[in-house]
């Protein structure tokens, strides 16, 4: 490694000079801070007008149907593009996907079909000679994974049984360690993954992966220099390490940006970035070359670059997915260790910009709560959070003793140790489908055709709990095996077709490889059990003795509601199903991991599922990630939380237990003081048994329906959904819906 | 000893500081004219029982929310009438470390020993001249004042608290009453007003009672932010 006097010029430590190791850089370097909020600054001129550029062309995008222009004739790519500039002379952090900003890209490796779809909803058509070369010549992702699958693949994917596989456009949730640049330099990375093919450090006993290893890393080489390239077209040299607060932001932010260039995943993060910079920052207002006002402008800046980042989406993506969400998702704070945390005053700056460039659904502003963070920065977050409902939560004492203290996540609740840990997206399986399924003897209540086959059709009269449960089992068991099997494929083919080489460049070599499952209709399904095993259920059949409707006598504890009788049941299936999927071997030695997280699918899975033993009718939406559903959580907001709370991440749901949790104001206090004490004392409550995860609401049911009716009143307002935010304007009229009838925790 | 109960909150947050445990006790002797609790008026009217130990068992449960800030409060009804049962859970959540609070009109006996086992008293000053007071309370002040004497003599921290409704007193003048009254008191740590809401009419008519103020409007949020304001502008406690 090359040692660099003048950038690393009163920098602490040595370990992480000898080698590539950002996290030992930080702590060697960072400085907590304890205080209060009052340093902080507003918007500078050049950011002012910078921004006000932006909310011009946002609205104007808004004014076109969400997409304000597509670049047409040339395809993704790191270098594919000219620099492009919002307002060159007062951009202090530069570069944009395209030559202009919001205009999307065409990305074609994941599939054709999707792409070309996804134009022709927005009104444009891919060059001829584009097209016809790019088909000519290539096959995609879409095209190796459709070779590959299995007839009882098809048939649950047709059905929707599994859902939302990253089959046709890119897996996502991948994060580059961006930080490398920074701070050792283009040069001495690609120096390093050079040593890497140059010896048999890298080879294994697998010929297979022997190659395919070696291929890559030649792959990662030349995207590092691309994205030299890139940035040396905005005037950077790159291949070196940046000297200063600016360049440290720049630098890391033209590594995410190249991987937003290459590739279209569906979450594009952008890992744990605000104590690194604080770092910089820091040096640079000691030696007396940035003032307040400019840190906060460099933090301003990187963040409105992290809200233009858009990808090309097909309607159907938007059903699933909505409000164009990017999940550039910024992770902040967490701990060291027990006693000291990473909070900086950056830590702070990267939180103002809510009140600076008003509410915003990207990036995803993710806090790691810690019972140990300063006292000061929780009640800001709570500040924060009451004011522009833009955070979400994740418990760092849970999982920073999985990931160790440099995890970022990635998308809403996926950890990942930065730089050693990537993920192959997963998407969810039906969980309350599923069990229709077993008491419909594999076959579909919706479609009536056999999707899962070898499953016993039940003709009982009255469920009875033993028989419905162990069916359930058998079927659990099918559909885990289906399912793996489709990851493996899909993951093999991306790989194969659509790899991510910047993003994998920023990867040690010997990376370690997390394949997520997840789970959708998760609070049905629970219910469903519990009114089978505690009231009476009885099928409604159709003449093909299929189960359409169900009649429930006597009541039955429901999820939500801190009752051992149906949390048990929900515990259980989660790990059962887990267990179900770990049995399997997994394509390139992953290891799997479970979500409970629908983001916004709950509503189009619950669409697609028939009426369930818990009294949901047919193609009602399921409550979202692991919320108790809508209504159902009726003993109060704790036991709410309690319930989700008791769902294990370790070893069971170690991808995420998202939860969504809305309050009104009142209900937190009478004084905006004690709502913000009160919140923080919430979080550490949720947080100490073990939580994983939470999106903060504090509004009223009214103001939704108000913004649903008129939404000219309330531009900005934004709401966190499920593991992220989105405008509520961008919903459409069955998710504003679905989000009103959550239940919103008041004051009895 | 149980205690009689018409409502327990696990996540009250405007009772007392932090976040709370409140138990809604049965039993009042007030009827005032705003009450929007008339389902605990009468002590037979509890909805369950529940001992001292069930109470801590239940603080226990939601320990990790309450918190440093946070602990259990006694509300109702008046919670003072069921002075024994009171006295038990104090003593048994004090020996617990556990931030114990009465929200009480002071309209009670034997509560002398309980107050040594409470952290904070939320005093519900109705008013605080005679005349209004009967008007709003249907009872005389004396009992109210000898209870305020006890706590002043006593030392204990007051929250004092009043419901503001439009047109009885919902003016300036009022509340520099009721400035002035808490200027001449000691270990004042808040002044509160809470404003009138007609949310319980419901529960009015369900139970066959006659709402009294039928005719009055919710108290408007703008007014009593700026009633509040009066109170703030100087340090009340002397």
């Amino acid at each position: 490694m090359n040692n660099f006097k003048d950038a690393w010029k009163g920098f602490k430590g040595t370990d992480w000079k000898d080698s590539i190791n950002v996290s030992d850089f930080i702590i060697n370097n960072f400085k907590e801070y304890k205080g209060d909020d009052s340093f902080l600054r507003a918007l500078t001129k050049k950011t002012q007008r910078v921004w006000k550029k932006c909310e011009k062309l946002l609205e104007k995008e808004t004014k076109n149907g969400g997409c304000l222009d597509v670049e047409t004739k040339i395809l993704s790519g790191i270098t594919a593009f000219g620099p492009g500039y919002v307002d060159k002379d007062n951009e202090v952090i530069v570069g944009l996907q395209t030559d202009a900003p919001l205009k999307r890209i065409v990305n074609m490796y994941g599939g054709t079909k999707i792409a070309l779809k996804a134009l022709e909803a927005h009104g444009y058509k891919l060059h001829e000679d584009t097209h016809k070369h790019f088909t000519t010549y290539r096959k995609t992702h879409n095209d190796g994974v459709f070779d590959a699958y299995t007839p009882s693949i098809r048939r649950a994917r047709s059905n929707g049984l599994l859902t939302g596989l990253p089959d046709g456009y890119g897996r996502g949730r991948i994060i580059g360690d961006y930080r490398r640049i920074a701070l050792y330099g283009i040069d001495n990375l690609i120096e390093n993954k050079k040593l890497d093919l140059k010896g048999d450090s890298i080879d294994c006993a697998d010929i297979e992966e022997n190659i395919r290893i070696r291929e890559e890393v030649s792959e990662q080489i030349r995207a590092l220099e691309a994205i030299k390239t890139m940035a040396l077209s905005y005037g950077f040299d790159i291949s070196r390490p940046a000297e200063n607060a600016r360049e440290a932001i720049q630098w890391t932010y033209f590594g995410y940006l190249a991987g937003a260039k290459e590739n279209n995943g569906a979450a594009t993060s952008i890992g744990r970035n605000s104590t690194f910079f604080d770092i910089f920052i820091e040096r640079d207002i000691k030696n007396g070359i940035l003032t307040e006002e400019e840190a906060q402008e460099l933090i301003d800046q990187y963040v409105i670059k992290l809200r233009l980042i858009r990808h090309l989406r097909t309607p159907e993506y938007d059903e699933l997915f909505a409000g164009d969400p990017t999940w550039v998702t910024e992770t902040i704070a967490g701990m060291v260790d027990e006693k000291k945390s990473f909070t900086t005053k950056t830590s702070f700056r990267m939180l103002h910009t809510l009140i600076n460039l008003t509410p915003s659904a990207e990036p995803n502003l993710t806090v790691l709560w810690a019972d140990g963070l300063p006292e000061n920065f929780k009640k800001f977050c709570a500040k924060i959070s009451i004011l522009t409902d833009s955070i979400q939560y994740e418990g760092d004492d849970t999982m920073r003793p999985i990931y160790g203290n440099d995890y970022a996540i990635a998308c809403c609740v996926s950890a990942m140790k930065q730089g050693k840990q990537m993920q192959f997206f997963g998407a969810r399986c039906n969980l309350a489908k599923s069990l229709l399924y077993a008491i419909n003897g594999g076959v579909d209540e919706k479609s009536g055709k056999l999707v899962v086959e070898g499953l016993e059709k039940n003709t009982q009269e009255i469920l009875t709990y033993a028989k419905v449960r162990k069916a359930y089992s058998e079927m659990l068991k099918k559909i885990a095996k289906i399912y793996v099997d489709a990851n493996n494929i899909i993951h093999y083919m991306h790989d194969k077709y659509a790899y991510e080489a910047s993003q994998m460049a920023l990867h040690d070599t010997k990376v370690e490889r997390l394949m997520a499952f997840g789970v959708a209709g998760f609070s049905c399904a629970v219910d469903s059990l519990s009114a089978i095993k505690y009231a009476k259920v009885k099928p409604i059949r159709n003449e093909q003795g299929i189960a359409i409707d169900f009649e429930i006598k006597g009541d039955f504890p429901k999820f939500g509601n801190d009752d051992d009788r149906v949390d048990k049941l929900a515990q259980e299936l989660v790990q059962e199903f887990f267990d179900c999927i770990n049995a399997h071997k997994l394509y390139r030695n992953a290891k799997a991991t479970l979500s409970l997280l629908t983001i916004t699918s709950n509503v189009v899975y619950g669409k697609k599922t028939g009426a369930t033993p818990d009294g949901r009718k047919a193609g009602v939406a399921f409550a979202p990630g692991a919320n108790p559903m809508h209504g159902r959580d009726c003993t109060g907001a704790l036991n709410s939380l309690n319930s989700v709370a008791k769902i294990k991440y370790k070893g069971c749901c170690q991808d995420g237990v998202s939860n969504t949790f809305s309050i009104v104001p009142t209900a937190l206090g009478n004084s905006v003081n004690d709502q913000i004490e009160n919140l923080v004392s919430i979080l550490d409550g949720y947080f100490i048994q073990g939580a994983q995860h939470i999106n903060v609401n504090v509004l009223n049911r009214e103001l939704l329906i108000d913004a649903m009716n008129n939404p000219w009143k309330y531009p900005n307002l934004t709401i966190r959904v499920s593991g992220y935010a989105v405008n509520f304007n961008k919903l459409d009229r069955a998710h504003q819906e679905e989000v009103i009838a959550r239940t919103f925790h008041e004051k009895r | 000893m149980l205690g009689k109960i018409t409502d327990i909150e696990t996540m009250g947050s405007a009772d007392g500081p932090g976040v709370r445990l409140v138990l809604f006790l049965s039993g009042c002797k007030l009827r005032c004219l705003y009450c929007h609790n008339p389902e605990t008026w009468l002590m037979k009217n509890f909805k369950r029982t529940i001992s001292s130990a069930e109470v801590l068992n239940l603080y226990n449960k939601y320990k990790g929310y309450y918190g440093k800030h946070g602990g259990v409060t006694f509300s109702g009804g008046e919670p003072l009438l069921q002075s024994e049962f009171v006295l038990e859970t104090c003593k048994l959540l004090k020996e617990n470390n556990i931030h114990v609070a009465l929200d009480t009109s002071g309209v009670a006996e034997n509560y002398e020993e309980i107050l040594d086992y409470v952290d904070l008293v939320i005093l519900d000053v109705k008013a605080v001249e005679k005349f209004e007071y009967k008007k709003i309370t249907g009872r005389d002040i004396s009992e109210f004042n000898a209870f305020l004497e006890v706590c002043q003599k006593k030392n204990k921290p007051l929250w004092l608290r009043q419901v503001i409704v439009p047109g009885l007193n919902d003016d300036k003048e009022h509340v520099e009453k009721l400035k002035n009254f808490a200027s001449k008191l000691k270990n004042v740590e808040r002044v509160e007003l809470l404003g009138y809401h007609s949310m319980a009419k419901k529960k009015y008519l369900e139970m066959g009672l006659k709402y009294r103020l039928e005719e009055v409007e919710d108290m408007d949020k703008t007014k009593l932010k700026q009633l509040q304001n009066l109170l703030e502008n100087k340090k009340i406690t002397r």
